[in-house]
């Protein structure tokens, strides 16, 4: 199998004022397409820091990543706003989704981003919210859904264009136990469909639903296990 | 990214909004609405005053009597009777540039009918003044030069004059009384409405030139007249003709050296280009100051925006971590605050509009709105839009996305 995900000697030093920060101490670790790998670690360990990295939110210090064998950090702004839209979906512990804006077309936003005309753009959008299992929920606004049901409607706008990756920072952490049960269930089963998972968590129970588990400590990886 | 979806974004903005929106707009509103109405307004009066030029004709000058300095005192045009009838004979036989020249004697009395009465202006004159006005006789006839060489007692009224006296009956051949002297009507001019002073010019009684001078006139001599009317032959000759007036003037009245001159002469265009000039003076001095309203707007619109990119800062980092490029947010924050003029624009050419014409109905004063002033409106609140919604737009697309995100 290739890998969608590579990272090499991955450091990122936060300055503030005369102050140094180095939350990333060279990290190294690769992703195979289909994996579905849970990253654990203490707070402050450096994992949301390695998502937005990979995440291709923000850059690191030194070192390379490279994602579906493109060196991301040649790339300018607008061309990692295209790696964003067509090659990582984005599932975020606060759900993040748009106020007074209906589900389905929150799930059509990438798809807006990338230029497709509507009639594409909606047909897509509710196939995914099937995916996640919400038709019937494509008028609601997010104020008119549960927790689950938001975060359902933030894996739908992940899953919309076909990402290389789904990368999800703590996506059960603002949801009990039996609803995060679900959430992980339908992460199983997308990933049985051959969709590569990285997700940050800081339960255990919900890292077993991953195939490997990476574990940070102060910046660098202390365990790595299948 | 369509355009279509960006506007359809903007204008759900706008529409959570509804309330901030609107008095966001308000600025913009009064500024198109007020620089709509002035422009009517000042169109509007300058399209009177061309209608007045034409109406009076731009080749016509007017010679008045007067003018005399005594002990530095200047009495004013008219103010003395130093024009004769002779004047008159001298400038059409003398200035090849006039075509035609009329004598007045105006003065004022009480006109009376059985047991009607109507004090109204009293106007002595030749046939040339009827040519040189282009009035013409509704019924009856005007003045002949038979009747002014005959000190004809006959006259010819105006409609105000007829309406007051007889009413509906028919004036031609009755007896009506001028400062007491027994006149017969022989005609009635057409309806001419009001001058470009704002006076009636149907409220007068026209009576032949020696007639005036023997009977209602209290002049010391019988051949003086009041002011001239003139037409020069063509509107190139006007200056040419009023040189030749003055000179000619000059030379008969014995006007040298430091000899106060007894005339004066103007041209009716220069007088109407004057009130042009002001008036168009008038419209700018208030079209700044609805710029100076629509800038205000501007500024309104920009802070409201800056509020809103603040606002909605978590927004905008969603739509980066999705995909949404700088230039994606930046024509996303225009569109909207474009939007939020441009519509501010509609209403205000909508209120402005409509205020001129109500205006214009209250005021009875004429307003023009013209496409023009519209399209100038809409591109000029388009233009506020982008100007002022640049700098917030901008600070919305150069966002870091985390930071974005992150934002509480
Ligand atoms: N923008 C920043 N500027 C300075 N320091 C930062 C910044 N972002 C993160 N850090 C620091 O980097 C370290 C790692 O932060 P990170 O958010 O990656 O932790 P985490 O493992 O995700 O923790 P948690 O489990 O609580 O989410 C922390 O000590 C944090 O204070
Ligand atoms: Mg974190």
């Amino acid at each position: 199998m290739s890998n969608v995900i590579t990272l090499t000697n991955i450091r990122r030093v936060f300055s503030m004022g005369d102050q140094q920060f180095e939350a990333l101490k060279g990290v190294s670790y690769s992703v195979e397409a289909g994996e579905f790998v849970a990253i654990m670690g203490a707070s402050g360990s450096g994992k949301s820091t390695c998502m937005n990295i990979l995440g291709c939110l923000d850059r690191p210090t030194s070192g390379q990543y490279l994602l579906d064998g493109l060196d991301v950090g040649a790339m300018d702004p607008n061309q990692l706003a295209d790696i964003r839209n067509k090659k990582l979906g984005f599932v975020f512990q606060g759900f993040n989704l748009l106020a007074r804006t209906p589900a389905v077309e929150n799930v059509e936003l990438p798809l807006v981003y990338a230029g497709l005309h509507s009639r594409e753009r909606r047909q897509r959008a509710l196939q995914a919210m099937e995916q996640v299992g919400l038709s019937g929920k494509e008028n609601n606004h997010s104020s008119q859904l549960s927790g689950g049901q938001q975060q359902r409607v933030a894996i739908a706008r992940a899953l919309v264009n076909n990402p290389a990756v789904i990368l999800a920072d703590e996506p059960t952490g603002n949801l009990d136990s039996s609803t995060s049960e679900e959430i992980m269930s339908l992460f199983n089963s997308l990933n049985q469909q051959g969709i590569t998972i990285i997700m940050v968590t800081h339960e255990h129970d919900v890292a077993a639903h991953a195939g490997r588990q990476i574990t940070f400590r102060d910046g660098i990886i202390i365990g790595d296990t299948k | 990214m369509d355009f279509l979806q960006t506007l359809k974004i903007a204008l759900r903005a706008l529409r959570t909004n509804k309330m901030r929106s609107f008095l966001t707009m308000l600025g913009i509103i009064i500024g198109i609405a007020a620089v709509i109405a002035m422009m009517a307004v000042g169109s509007g009066a300058s399209y009177v005053i061309s209608q007045q030029i034409a109406s009076i004709g731009s080749n016509i000058i007017l010679v008045l009597p007067g003018s005399t300095t005594s002990g530095g005192l200047r009495t004013g045009s008219g103010g003395a009777q130093t024009l004769t009838s002779d004047d008159v004979r001298a400038i059409m036989a003398e200035c090849p540039s006039v075509e035609l020249a009329a004598p007045t004697i105006r003065s004022s009395g009480l006109v009376v009918y059985g047991n009607m009465n109507w004090s109204t202006v009293l106007m002595g004159t030749t046939p040339e003044l009827f040519e040189i006005r282009e009035w013409g006789v509704d019924s009856g006839r005007g003045i002949s030069q038979q009747d002014v060489d005959s000190a004809a007692k006959i006259c010819v009224l105006g409609q105000t004059v007829v309406e007051n006296l007889f009413g509906s009956s028919d004036p031609l051949g009755k007896i009506v009384r001028i400062k007491k002297v027994p006149f017969t009507v022989v005609g009635v001019l057409n309806r001419k409405g009001q001058s470009p002073q704002g006076t009636d010019q149907d409220d007068s009684v026209f009576v032949p030139l020696r007639t005036a001078q023997r009977n209602l006139s209290r002049s010391q001599t019988l051949n003086s007249v009041g002011a001239l009317l003139i037409k020069a032959k063509s509107e190139d000759l006007l200056s040419k003709a009023e040189e030749e007036i003055n000179n000619l003037l000059r030379q008969r009245h014995r006007i040298t050296g430091g000899k106060e001159v007894d005339f004066s002469t103007r041209n009716l265009s220069e007088i109407l280009a004057v009130a042009e000039q002001s008036s168009k003076a008038m419209s700018l001095l208030l079209g700044a100051v609805a710029s100076i309203s629509l800038i205000v707007g501007g500024i309104g619109i920009m802070n409201i925006m800056l509020v809103s990119v603040t606002e909605r800062t978590r927004e905008i980092g969603i739509r980066m971590a999705i995909g949404a490029k700088k230039n994606d947010i930046l024509l996303q924050f225009m569109t909207e605050a474009v939007l939020l003029t441009m519509l501010g624009g509609v209403i205000g050419i909508a209120l402005g509009t409509g205020g001129a014409t109500i205006v214009s109905r209250m005021l009875d004063w004429p307003t023009l709105i013209s496409f023009q002033s519209i399209a100038i409106a809409f591109i000029f609140s388009g233009a506020v839009g982008i100007f002022f919604g640049f700098y917030p737009a901008k600070k919305a697309a150069g966002l870091n996305p985390i930071d974005a995100l992150r934002y509480e």
